[in-house]
């Protein structure tokens, strides 16, 4: 035997191996192959090649490992259930980059499933790793090691917390000064991953600087950073006033409303979230945001989409108006209740409908011009629409029934009030009839024109319980006109006028 | 002693007597004491009753005063509340008074001001107008963007198409496949003929030295000079030519060979003097002074300090801190009187004339005429542009302003 021959038993060997780990990890992209490879056993095998000699095969198993991972929970599980995470952590301090970026994908796929998955890898060890990882040269280990923190942060407080103990935020910051945009999104998402659970982390986040960077990114041309960037913000923004003020203090107004206009939807839809966040804390952050004419360009962003990445806006809008009624007036000013009209109409799924009418409602409750307003829309007709249907889900009709008695307390625009006199159900009736009680002594004209236009007619016709609240307001209707005009119109006056007749004696 | 026994003589007869009276009083006796009793209670009974009268009289008497008082007491108590209340309506309703027209000032000028509210969603729908704009052409503006950025992607890929397919070119013989007899041609073949097909890179454009330099700047370079390489793959599957040939790659790699000078090919010509000009120049650089350096201790000694000829002025000069300025007094500088400057024939002068109407300033200049006069005619427009526009003259003036000849 030679030892050209002893050598090539190695070579095959080694071909066999190389193969087999790049098979695995070919048919492990393919979501039908994963059972299979599952029932034969593919994580026994995969494990002693993590710490094979060449470095191409333990890349390659990382890699497989990864996209099994990556499938599902049950082979997330059995990854950690295997012990393979203390090698991935322990190989991940030491070998080359490539088998860095593999090895911190498969802590990302195994801590994307579960809060006790991602337990799991903090419980190996592996956050100081991936920290290391962070402050490497290759922005590739950066992006995929911040991947990895970000899905661990993703869970929980005490993970994210966990991370942020790990000294992750400040090389985070700093990920997002580099150049590369997918690195930049990457870092921007476990920043917003971090920031989202509590006050406190997210203080964390503001207190590394990140704001100042973050902000500077919104006129980026990637749309994909901008969401996340956006997100980002949000996240941060939306804990509490100081917050809210930091983000403002930025300057990102106006600039991100250019993200209203954008082309991509989700950029839209975390612009709107954005601002809803900042607008929803104090009265005076909500003005900033009216000034700076965030109501508009929000009031066209809802105009210029469908479904969920309108939510956001029509929230934004609810709080804004929630804040005074100066505040309402602007956003009636600006044109928001046609379109908000128009949303509660078109959409299809209850809770933007719930949204809306929640928004309509705070819109509306402040004063009789305000009311009024929303009154001329032809929102009211709407809403009870909602609040009568059967298909409307419970929080929607009790956001509708909200609505609608907070603006028909305030409403003294009578034609649209009505309307609701011949189809309201009672609880909604009493309103109508107290606003009516209320306008009718003092107004001529509409004291005729409740006659002529058969409301009159319509209230007597009204069953109301002696002593009631309702009574009493019919009662104080019918002060206001003749008593023979009430008695009119009372049901069945023709019945005893024809009584009359019948009882009467002729005089001749 | 005879009255003694008279006396006693008579002392039965008093006895009798005695008994008698007794008796005829004792038969009295009761009815006069009960009558007594009777007088003596009428008596005790209008005297106390008359006492009881007089108290009660008194009583009243008191009472009267003391209820009096108390009345009088509660009545003087009770005006001056009454007043009080009277005093405090009134303070009360003039304060409302003064508070009404107060906080209805206030309210009107700090919280519902009308005009204030009406400004305010004026300047709102005006911001909101603003911003509606500058989103709209900024959309418009990344739409525009976007759009030339995919034409010019798009264009790039046609242009990459077209010189891929440069072969089917029509030539003049034989009509390419976009080009055909029966139709128009293709707007491909436009298209190719416009661009230029790939070429395929010769040996000639293979073999482009760039000229060294420098020794330094040549051993420095790390980019693909440092390492020879063949940027052309040998051709594969050549078959064996017949006879005593060498091996074919080993042909081709002696063919493909970059060129590699030797050090002395790659030393420029003039080497030499470049080096001595460096180190000259270098020394230049470096050097900072001309004089020969020469120790202090004799070589200041016997020169003599020469002062500078500003310094040096037999007054004493100013420092500069205190140094008092001319006095500045612009009313002086200009008289009010007319410049009476002699003008002579074929002098300059120079017309500058004003317009109120056109806030126009324009400075012409014209040549004096014999009998010191001045043909404003002469200028092609004496007058400012906007006024020959209009035909407009009364409201100018034009003052006559002394110049050099």
């Amino acid at each position: 035997m030679s030892q050209r021959q002893v050598l090539q038993v190695f070579e095959q060997y080694q071909k066999a191996r190389t193969q087999f780990v790049q098979m695995v990890a070919e048919l492990a992209t393919r979501p039908q192959n994963i059972e299979t490879l599952q029932n034969a056993g593919v994580m026994s095998l995969l494990r002693p090649l993590l710490l094979d000699v060449v470095p191409t095969i333990q890349q390659t198993a990382a890699l497989a490992l990864g996209r099994l991972a990556n499938y599902n929970d049950d082979l997330a599980e059995a990854v950690v259930k295997g012990d393979i995470l203390p090698q991935l952590v322990y190989s991940l301090a030491e070998q080359n980059r490539f088998y860095k970026k593999a090895a911190a994908f498969v802590l990302r796929a195994v801590g994307k499933h579960s809060p006790q998955l991602a337990q799991a890898i903090v419980d190996c060890g592996a956050l100081d790793t991936l920290v290391v990882c962070l402050e490497d040269f290759d922005p590739g280990v950066k992006e995929a090691s911040a991947w990895a923190l970000g899905y661990i942060a993703r869970h929980n407080g005490e993970l994210s917390q966990a991370v942020v103990d790990a000294g992750a935020v400040p090389l985070l910051v700093l990920c997002i000064q580099e150049p590369e945009i997918a690195l930049k999104r990457i870092a921007a998402s476990a920043l917003s991953d971090i920031s989202k659970h509590s006050p406190e982390l997210a203080q964390t986040v503001v207190d590394a600087g990140a704001i100042a960077h973050l902000a500077q990114m919104i006129l980026n041309l990637d749309a994909k950073l901008k969401r996340q960037v956006l997100s980002a913000l949000s996240q941060i923004a939306k804990h509490s006033v100081d917050l809210a003020e930091m983000v403002v203090e930025a300057e990102i107004f106006p600039v991100v409303l250019t993200c209203l206009k954008d082309k991509d939807e989700y950029v839209k839809k975390n612009a709107s979230t954005l601002i809803r966040e900042i607008a929803k804390h104090t009265p005076e952050l909500s003005q900033l945001i009216v000034n700076a004419g965030g109501v508009a360009a929000v009031i066209d962003c809802i105009g210029s989409c469908k479904g969920n990445i309108r939510l956001p806006g029509i929230m934004m809008l609810g709080y804004v108006a929630a804040h005074s009624e100066n505040l309402a007036m602007a956003v009636i000013i600006s044109k928001g209740v046609p379109q908000l009209a128009i949303c509660l109409s078109e959409e299809s799924e209850d809770h933007i409908k719930a949204a809306a009418a929640w928004a309509l409602g705070q819109i509306g409750r402040h004063t009789p011009e305000h009311a009024r307003a929303v009154a001329v829309t032809n929102a009211l007709p709407i809403l009870l629409s909602l609040y009568m249907s059967q298909d409307s889900s419970e929080d929607l009709q009790i956001k509708s029934k909200k609505a609608i008695k907070n603006i028909l307390q305030k409403c003294t625009y009578l034609p649209a009030l009505e309307p609701f006199l011949y189809d309201a159900p009672p609880n909604i009736l009493k309103h109508v009839v107290g606003q009516f009680s209320k306008v009718l002594p003092h107004d001529s004209k509409a004291r005729r024109l409740f006659v002529t236009s058969g409301g009159l007619k319509k209230v007597q016709e009204i069953k109301a319980e002696p002593g009631s609240l309702l009574q009493e307001y019919i009662n104080n209707i019918n002060n206001c006109y003749p008593e023979e005009i009430v008695r009119y119109y009372s049901p069945g006056y023709s019945e005893t006028l024809l009584q009359r007749v019948d009882s009467y004696q002729p005089l001749v | 002693m005879a009255t003694l026994v008279s006396l006693q003589s008579r002392l039965p007869l008093i006895d009798c007597q005695y008994y008698y009276r007794n008796r005829t009083v004792d038969g009295y006796r009761k009815k006069e004491y009960k009558a007594a009793v009777k007088i003596q209670s009428w008596f005790r009974g209008c005297r106390v009753r008359a006492y009881i009268r007089y108290l009660n009289k008194m009583m009243t008497v008191i009472q009267k005063w003391w209820r009096g008082y108390l009345g009088r007491k509660h009545y003087r108590q009770m005006v001056k509340t009454a007043y009080l209340t009277m005093k405090m309506n009134f303070y009360n309703e003039m304060a409302v008074r003064i508070q009404k027209r107060w906080r209805g000032f206030k309210i009107r000028k700090y919280c519902f001001n009308y005009y204030y509210l009406k400004e305010y969603l004026r300047a709102i729908s005006d911001t909101n107008q603003a911003i509606r704009e500058a989103l709209e052409e900024f959309a418009e503006m990344r739409g525009r963007e976007k759009k030339k950025a995919d034409l010019e992607k798009e264009e790039k890929r046609k242009q990459n198409q077209a010189r891929k397919t440069h072969y089917l070119l029509s030539t003049k013989q034989i009509p390419g496949i976009y080009n055909s007899p029966f139709r128009d041609p293709d707007p491909m073949e436009f298209e190719i003929r416009k661009v230029r097909a790939f070429q395929m890179p010769s040996a000639a454009h293979q073999i482009q030295q760039t000229d060294y330099e420098d020794l330094s700047t040549w051993l420095a370079c790390t980019s693909k000079r440092s390492f020879p390489r063949s940027d052309i793959l040998p051709p594969i599957n050549r078959k064996q030519c017949q006879g005593p040939f060498r091996d074919i790659a080993e042909v081709l790699q002696q063919r493909y060979k970059p060129l590699q000078p030797t050090l002395r090919v790659a030393t420029s010509i003039n080497s030499e003097k470049d080096a001595r000009e460096e180190l000259r120049r270098e020394e230049w650089n470096n050097r900072v002074h001309d004089n020969v350096f020469l120790p202090f201790s004799s070589f200041s000694k016997n020169e003599k300090y020469v002062p500078m000829v500003q310094t040096s002025t037999k007054y004493n000069g100013i420092s500069y801190a205190q140094k008092q300025f001319q006095e500045e007094e612009p009313t002086k500088w200009m008289s009010n009187k007319n410049c009476d400057t002699e003008l002579h024939m074929g002098n300059r002068v120079d017309i500058q004339h004003s317009c109120t109407q056109h806030q126009q300033r324009t400075t012409y200049c014209l040549f004096l005429t014999s009998d010191n006069h001045f043909d404003i005619s002469l200028v092609e427009s004496p007058l400012c542009y906007y006024c020959c526009l209009c035909g407009h003259l009364q409201d100018t003036n034009v003052v006559l302003l002394p110049s050099i000849l």
